[in-house]
């Protein structure tokens, strides 16, 4: 008898084990999955098309250069979006300075020190809590701590720095969460190797947990920061200008501000007829900057994952 | 270094173990900030209730309690209806996770059990490419794309811009939020269970159906809660699609606000947002309201979760 090749043999093995019929329910429910995911390609093909058409027709006939250069106008002709990308920016520099350290360093607390006590079930909780919260009550929070109330002075009212200090707390519970999922992934016999040779605890964290953590705490920290920088709720609260100002350079920390999402916002509601073609440059290029920080994110954690 | 001294004499004491006093100290500061960083979280807690609290009951103090039974929420008006953002959630949130639970968790069942390595590593980037991208542009997706190509299409005789437009858009802008955290809950499912059913002659269809998903039934449902929780937050999508009308919505085909669009529409009023008597501190009263329906559908889900893990 002629031995037969593997294939062939994982197929007579399959087609005995389901009792020779066709397997249709699992091949239905397999055939349901894939429409679930073409469902979302198929939504995001959609979107970018949508946004598109008149965006990049107003980007080339106007000249890239000229439209991220000129400042708002209510004329659609020489509208611009500088003072959004330079607000979109500095909030991003903040995020970056205050809401990672500290989402970090609360994590590894939470993970790596904590013992069971009430403090730590207490943190625990609320910042569980705390990333259910949703966008627009941070906004809330923001006013009444840097727009109206005790920091008003240190930060000028509806400023960049009032709205970047936002975003950081909003997003200080994702980037806490993220990063202790990731430390939690960690195999605990690190640990008790790093502890077994006579480390202290912080080195074994910063040593071997860091490390192995990073992709992870990564993944949670761009996700963050570009959920961030898409918030126009906060900002509305904020009071990020939906209307032409002076100012608005960079570096200008306490005068008055307005943010790309906050732009494509005050932009839908002009007319469609002379502003759809702005809003959507204005959509391509926010989509451009936040996709631009998620693929850095992504391609530096793939990165790591290879290297582990 | 330490191990070239020579052992100390006589009975070995605790302070002989202790270590280098230098590597003790900088373990004490270390412990110190990361205490400190976490606690700034409950600071911020606080904060949050304190603020919506203060200005909440400030505003409830200024009004008679019978005006929220009113049949519009128009605050500039001095009408404070909460009936109409809180039907107006509803409906968004509902067709919301209708669209969103049941795609999220198809995509994520088989981004985890049947695509292969390397279509995962394509598959996976795209969703978070969805994930990533800004309410406000959903928001004008919604005005631009699904009111007339999906929704007046359908439900021809409905103002253009409606609770569902606003709804499907949120529902979209949640899948990968639902994708991502179901995936996470089933990769987590360890092997060997997969590897127990397919010994016992199970098949595919049947290992992922009645072994997978169902151990890993705690993440999905804090999947699909922070899906719903997503929803009811979402702001931009509902400000721009929803179409901003005070009064009760009767189904989900009506114009309408939530929660969140009443308060982003107070505050983007700038010319006469503060000083305007109540009309301003009533959006503290919403923030309250909706942080208190979050909060309440966090705790449910984490009591669940709690549960549905011990069994496991």
């Amino acid at each position: 008898m002629a031995i037969s090749t593997p294939e062939i043999t994982a197929d007579v093995v399959r087609a005995k084990l389901l009792g020779e019929k066709a397997d249709i329910s699992g091949a239905a429910f397999k055939y349901l999955l894939v429409a679930c995911l073409l469902v979302v390609l198929a939504a995001l093909v959609a979107l970018i098309t949508s946004v598109s058409g008149e965006g990049l027709e107003v980007l080339s006939t106007r000249g890239i250069a000229d439209f991220i250069q000129r400042p708002y106008s209510i004329r659609p002709q020489i509208a611009g979006v500088y003072q959004g990308i330079v607000g979109t920016v500095t909030c991003a520099i903040i995020v970056s300075i205050f809401a990672f350290p500290l989402g970090l360093a609360s994590a590894i607390y939470l993970e790596e020190y904590a013992t069971d006590n009430w403090f730590t079930r207490v943190v625990d909780i609320v910042i569980r809590n705390l990333a259910g919260v949703p966008a627009v009550v941070y906004g809330l929070l923001g006013y009444a701590l840097f727009v109206s109330g005790p920091l008003s002075n240190l930060t000028g009212g509806s400023s960049v720095l009032s709205a970047g200090l936002t975003l950081s707390i909003l997003v200080l519970p994702i980037v806490v969460i993220t990063s202790a999922e990731a430390i939690r992934a960690v195999p605990s016999n690190l640990r008790e190797g790093g502890f077994g040779v006579g480390a202290t605890r912080w080195e074994v964290t910063r040593t071997l947990i860091l490390p192995n953590a990073l992709p992870g705490v990564l993944t949670g920290t761009i996700l963050g920061l570009a959920r961030a920088l898409g918030e126009a709720a906060p900002l509305i609260l904020i009071g990020a200008s939906t209307s032409g100002f002076s100012g608005g350079e960079p570096g200008d920390l306490t005068g008055k501000f307005t943010a790309l999402p906050n732009l494509i916002s005050s932009w839908s509601k002009l007319p469609p007829k002379n502003w759809t073609g702005n809003t959507q440059a204005a959509i391509l290029v926010t989509l451009a900057l936040v996709l631009g920080i998620n693929a850095v994110g992504i391609v530096l954690r793939n990165r790591f994952e290879k290297k582990k | 270094m330490t191990a070239t001294t020579s052992p100390p004499s006589g009975p070995l004491s605790l302070k002989d173990l202790a270590g280098d006093p230098r590597r003790q100290n900088t373990e004490r500061i270390v412990r110190a900030i990361l205490t400190l960083a976490a606690f700034t979280s409950v600071v911020i807690s606080a904060a949050i209730i304190y603020v919506l609290l203060t200005d909440a009951l400030s505003f409830l103090a200024s009004i008679k309690l019978s005006d929220l039974g009113n049949g519009i929420w128009a605050p500039r008006a001095a009408r404070f209806g909460l009936l109409s953002p809180l039907l107006g959630t509803m409906w968004v949130t509902l067709v919301a996770v209708v669209i969103a639970g049941p795609i999220g968790l198809g995509a994520a069942i088989y981004l985890s059990e049947y695509a292969k390595p390397r279509v995962r590593r394509i598959i996976k980037p795209i969703v978070e490419v969805l994930a990533s991208i800004p309410s406000v542009v959903v928001g004008f997706f919604a005005i631009r794309f699904i009111a007339p190509e999906i929704t007046e299409k359908i439900f021809s005789n409905s103002p253009s811009a409606n609770l569902m437009v606003a709804g499907i858009g949120v529902g979209l802008l949640t899948i990968p939020l639902m994708t991502s955290v179901s995936e996470d809950a089933l990769r987590a499912v360890p092997l060997s269970l997969r590897e127990a059913s397919y010994g016992l002659g199970a098949k595919k269809v049947t290992t992922v159906a009645r072994v997978v998903v169902p151990a890993a039934i705690s993440g999905l449902v804090a999947g699909l809660i922070l899906s719903i929780s997503r929803a009811i937050g979402e702001t931009m999508v509902v400000f721009l699609a929803a179409g901003g009308t005070g009064t009760r919505p009767g189904s989900p085909l009506d114009s309408g606000i939530t929660i969140t669009s009443a308060m982003a529409s107070v505050a983007s009023g700038t010319d006469n947002v503060v000083g305007a008597g109540n009309t301003f501190s009533s959006i503290f009263f919403l923030g309250l309201v909706l942080f208190l329906i979050t909060l309440s559908l966090n705790v449910l889900a984490d009591r669940f979760v709690r549960r549905v893990r011990q069994k496991y």
